[in-house]
């Protein structure tokens, strides 16, 4: 029963999340722009959330006559469902999670994540138009990439922790949060974070000044929509993962468990939204030899620095 | 590298300064007396029409949107109708410049949104206003040579009587 | 063998038959994916999450993406899937599928004369990471470094590829 309940509040609660975002992120967008934001639907503009609802429901949900229709329709669902599945070992608190101590953890969401990038390829390649496969193409080299440096960010915090469970990561953070000892490791899984993510700084599979709408040029009605959710899911996701990778989960003084954990993940995500608000987007082969030729060193030098450190410490 | 952490922190910062929105259906914004908005057709002190149907508006109107056709009445030019086509209409305020009587003028108003386009065709009735505008003293008659009921030649103010070309006096 | 066992070898099956006999190559491409999906849960029942987790992010997904990546470059239309539908014919699998029947004959030999525990998951629960670590850099130390050298060849060749073309020019 526990399970049941702890699944559906997950579920709901990553979509409700992402629904808000959705709306925090043009407000606060609003805010760094000198400007008010939406702000005229409900008290604060809040169910300006329920009027996009209801206005992405009852668009024409259109499928061109030149795409691939099964591909189409399955390319947001994939996308969609990665997401959400990733969030089953995200452990809110030490016993409030679908699947927190699962010993590959950690490999899980990255297979997830993996899995995610069809989503984006698949729907660019289906639409059958030009702007659409070029984000695809875009999507499939950038967020392969990025994983990649993702991963060995990540292995700094792997050899310490001795452990893919997500449970144990953050019990190993009772007494020093990662982000201190683990600073390059964090700032390179932030970066990575928002290229796999296709947000913007790093949102050239979607590029609007060049590409139309990129891999979603095609889409329209619900399925825009769950793109659209996705991305935000995503946001929640990686917002989720930094602060039990890095900021010590759910552990705080005074406050509950929950209440750290929430804290620290809506922190993450106003960065991510400032941002996008601060930062330019760069040109494409100059993201991908940012990643290969600076963030690839620069996560190996993290590995094994990370790596001769621990070792003189087992010796001493 | 500290441009870009740099720009976060100016960024950050702007979260803190003033909106520069104006609220707009509650709050109005400020409009100066020159705005080129609606047009109106106006009237002399007199309380009668201005325009003399000169066709001069709608000769200078790059988009074409003014029409109108001259009628007669006492020896007064008058438009049978004027109609604008606001759909058309750039609010260049070239109409009002061309104007020589100072009948058409733009007034700071531009809340004329429709639902229908035909009904951005405005028609006399819709356009002219029972004032003078923003020209207060000027009837274009009592300062042209032109003799009409009430008035005749060399009666008009800054006007001498006109000549006998038939006398021998200077 | 369990059930949840029976269904995953059965969906990768099935998968596996439909990847051979799609036209489309993206949709032969995306049957390839649930297939190696299917393979990774065969896995984690079976007691490896490690190697399952390895399969869908290595195999499921970043190999299988670049062979997408591959075919939305290369562009194939119409023709081509004519052309696939012309190579489904008996007389083109016949051979190759009499040849795996063989296989198939032997290795159902094999399994009926093991002896040994078919589920090694009896033997000491699942095994984790840190089991397949310390093999790795125990037995097989040599196998690791072979592939370590592989892996530079390829950073290697890579940079050599990608390097800017003309730099000294600038």
């Amino acid at each position: 029963m526990w399970y049941v309940l702890v699944i559906l509040v997950t579920v709901f609660g990553v979509l409700g999340v992402a629904a808000l975002s959705t709306m925090l992120e043009r407000r606060l967008l609003g805010f760094f722009q000198d400007r008010p934001g939406p702000n005229r639907v409900g008290p604060f503009g809040l169910l300006q959330v329920v009027a996009d609802a209801i206005k992405m429901l009852f668009k024409h949900d259109w499928i061109p006559p030149f795409a691939d229709k099964t591909i189409f329709v399955l390319a947001p669902i994939i996308g969609f469902l990665c997401v959400l599945l990733s969030f089953a070992v995200i452990p809110v608190t030490a016993n409030w999670s679908v699947a927190g101590d699962l010993n590959v953890g950690l490999l899980f969401v990255f297979g997830m994540m993996g899995m995610a990038v069809y989503s984006v390829v698949l729907g660019g390649w289906s639409s059958n138009n030009k702007f659409a496969l070029l984000g695809g193409m875009r999507a499939a080299a950038q967020m392969i990439s990025y994983e990649v440096f993702m991963g060995l960010a990540l292995m700094g915090v792997i050899m310490t922790t001795g452990s893919f469970a997500l449970n144990d990561i953050v019990a190993a953070q009772s007494h020093c949060w990662f982000i201190i000892p683990q600073f390059l490791g964090a700032i390179i899984f932030l970066m990575a974070g928002i290229a796999e993510t296709h947000r913007l700084p790093f949102d050239l599979p979607e590029g609007e000044n060049e590409l139309g709408a990129g891999f979603h040029t095609e889409y329209s009605g619900m399925k825009f929509g769950m793109f659209f959710l996705a991305e935000y899911a995503g946001v929640a996701l990686i917002s989720c993962l930094i602060t039990t990778l890095y900021l010590g989960g759910w552990q705080g003084p005074l406050l509950p468990p929950v209440v750290w954990f929430v804290l620290k993940a809506g922190f993450l995500i106003c960065f991510f939204i400032l941002l996008r608000a601060a930062l330019p987007r760069p040109r494409y082969d100059q993201l991908m030899a940012f990643g290969w030729k600076v963030l690839l060193p620069l996560s190996l030098l993290n590995t094994v620095v990370t790596g001769a450190i621990l070792l003189l410490r087992a010796s001493a | 590298m500290f441009g870009i952490i740099r720009t976060i922190w100016m960024t950050f910062l702007h979260l803190f300064h003033k909106n520069e929105t104006v609220q707009y259906p509650e709050q109005k914004p400020y409009l100066s007396p020159r705005y080129r908005g609606r047009i109106v057709l106006t009237r002399d002190p007199s309380g009668e029409e201005r325009c003399v149907a000169c066709n001069l508006c709608a000769a200078a109107c790059p988009v074409d949107c003014i029409s109108l056709q001259k009628g007669e009445r006492d020896g007064r030019w008058y438009p049978e109708f004027f109609q604008i086509n606001f759909s058309r209409c750039i609010f260049c305020g070239f109409c009002e410049e061309a104007c020589p009587t100072y009948a058409i003028q733009l007034t700071p108003d531009f809340e004329m949104a429709e639902y229908v386009r035909q009904n951005l065709v405005y028609e006399k009735e819709d356009l002219l206003i029972s004032g003078p505008g923003k020209v207060p003293d000027y009837s274009f008659y009592n300062v042209s040579g032109l003799a009409i009921p009430g008035k005749g030649k060399g009666e008009a103010e800054h006007e001498l009587a006109p000549v006998d070309t038939h006398s021998l006096m200077p | 063998m369990s059930i949840p066992l029976a269904i995953y070898g059965l969906v990768a099956v099935c998968a596996a038959a439909m990847v051979i006999t799609r036209t489309i190559a993206v949709h032969a491409l995306v049957y390839m994916v649930a297939t190696l999906l299917a393979l990774a849960c065969v896995f984690d029942t079976l007691g490896a999450p490690f190697a399952a987790a390895l399969e869908v992010i290595v195999y499921a997904g970043a190999i299988m993406v670049l062979f997408v990546f591959v075919v939305m470059m290369v562009n194939l239309g119409r023709p081509d899937q004519e052309r696939e539908k012309s190579w489904l014919t008996v007389g083109t699998w016949i051979v190759p599928a009499l040849l795996a029947l063989i296989l198939l004959c032997t290795l159902l030999f094999g399994a009926s004369h093991v002896t040994a525990d078919p589920m090694p998951m009896a033997a000491g629960g699942p095994i984790g990471p840190q089991a397949v670590g310390l093999r790795l850099y125990g037995p097989y130390l040599l196998t690791v470094e072979l592939s370590s050298f592989l892996l530079l060849a390829g950073l290697v060749s890579a940079f050599h590829i990608g390097r800017r073309i003309g730099e000294r020019q600038e």
